[in-house]
């Protein structure tokens, strides 16, 4: 735990030093297209957490050990988070190059179904009546919800090709230094997330375990009144 | 009993409870048509052309009252616990899934079947053919819509927050078939057919994945 926390730290100051100042400066957009790094990385991170999800999901449903709800729901939490950064960082990055915060965008606007298919996955396991039930009606969402994010990705490209292409830059010349950049954001990003994901499923695990000490002293309560 | 007679039993008991309560339809009916009058004032089709919009307005509309019904389809099982009695009997679980997307589907068919007319004539489109092919769009979009809304509405009535949860649930999930059906639903209606076919492949494909994963994961999703 405390090895994955300063790697972390030490990484994510090699990969910020990396971006701001050791990668060149991009031709077209100049300054602004540094957030490619970050944001890219927090996409990547997003996927990545929401991949674990479903995995978890699978195994919950096929061992019905809680461990695998605990990982889902905290890995859930995380990949909403970094896919709200991947999207604020999109709209911020589309404010620099093409004026508008928002334009349809058709990658980002599958990422923000996607999020909204997590928070609705949030909000059922927030939601859900009977702690063995809620685990199990989010698993099948965290199934069936990763299985439609290709479908759902497809659709928008199709029905944004409808619309005339806004102005942007074409493919992006990767500098050699811009892919080093881009690699240690994306590995300081995966790392932290890893770091994150692991305290947030101690938390839930101490819950769970203080669900069940309240329990157990509540049985004795009842039965030392009924004594006395 | 075979599995299709067990699910055509679950069929045939939502059909009755129907029949008899006219609760759903008559709802479902009733709110579709309050929204294609919400749509008519606010966009006015005796001042402007609603043509370009039409699609659009006839599966909001259809969505929107669909995700009522679909509420009911499991909400109503909750009083006297009739769920549990559902899952007791020597019905699999499986067929439970299937019988209630069979008559979800059959309720919205039957509505879109009355609503279509309804609008085009509230909203004044001027519609002269392709009668076919939209009766096509229309069964492929709502057997997708009900697929996995069928699914969704299981597990949002067993939480809180079912009424509401649903629709939250339902329509990031469901984008691939609102963008496809509305899309394939203009162009028939515009009279232009060169792109149907693809569309339609696109949402058969998915009606098939998504009537096939949750009847997989069904088995899973009621309590013991």
């Amino acid at each position: 735990m405390k090895i994955l926390a300063w790697l972390t730290g030490i990484l994510g100051v090699v990969a910020l030093y990396l971006a701001f100042i050791v990668a060149p400066e991009e031709a077209v957009m100049g300054p602004p297209q540094r957030i490619f790094y970050f944001h890219v990385a927090s996409a990547w991170t997003a996927y990545l957490g929401f991949l674990v999800v479903f995995v978890a999901s699978i195994a919950y449903l096929r061992t019905g050990a809680r461990k695998w709800d605990r990982l889902a729901f905290s890995s859930a939490e995380l990949g909403v988070f970094f896919t709200s950064m991947a999207l604020l960082s999109g709209m911020t990055w589309g404010r620099a190059a093409w004026g508008i915060w928002w334009d349809w965008e058709p990658r980002l606007t599958s990422t923000f179904i996607l999020w909204l298919v997590y928070i609705g996955y949030l909000f059922t396991q927030m939601t859900a009546e009977g702690d063995e039930k809620r685990a199990r009606i989010a698993a099948g969402l965290g199934i069936i919800g990763f299985l439609d994010v290709p479908i759902i990705h497809m659709s928008v490209r199709w029905w944004r090709s409808l619309h005339p292409e806004v102005v942007r830059p074409g493919k992006m010349q990767m500098e050699p230094m811009m892919g080093v950049a881009l690699l240690f954001a994306v590995v300081t990003f995966t790392l932290f997330y890893v770091y994150m994901l692991k305290w947030r499923v101690r938390t839930e695990d101490l819950r769970d375990r203080l669900f069940h000490l309240k329990e157990i002293m509540r049985q004795r309560g009842a039965a030392a009144s009924r004594r006395g | 009993m075979g599995f299709l007679s067990r699910t055509m039993t679950v069929v045939w008991k939502d059909l009755m409870v129907e029949f008899r309560a006219k609760e759903m339809l008559l709802s479902v009916l009733v709110f579709a048509l309050m929204v294609l009058v919400v749509f008519g004032f606010a966009f006015n089709p005796v001042e402007h052309d609603l043509s370009d919009i039409f699609a659009g307005i006839m599966w909001v509309a259809y969505l929107f009252a669909g995700t009522l019904g679909l509420n009911r389809s499991f909400m109503s099982e909750r009083v006297n616990d009739a769920l549990q009695g559902l899952v007791i009997s020597p019905i699999d679980r499986s067929s439970i899934f299937l019988g209630k997307f069979m008559s979800n589907f059959l309720f919205m068919i039957a509505v879109e079947l009355v609503l279509t007319p309804v609008s085009i004539i509230l909203l004044k489109y001027p519609f002269h053919k392709g009668a076919l092919l939209l009766g096509a769009a229309l069964l492929l979009g709502t057997f997708g819509f009900a697929a996995i809304g069928t699914f969704l509405a299981a597990l949002a009535s067993n939480t809180r927050a079912s009424e509401v949860l649903l629709p939250v649930l339902i329509f990031p999930l469901l984008a691939p078939v609102i963008i496809a059906v509305v899309r394939v639903t203009d162009a028939i209606l515009g009279g232009d057919v060169s792109g149907v076919m693809p569309a339609f492949r696109f949402l058969a494909a998915y009606d098939v994945i998504f009537l096939a994963i949750p009847f997989l994961l069904f088995e899973y999703m009621l309590e013991n």
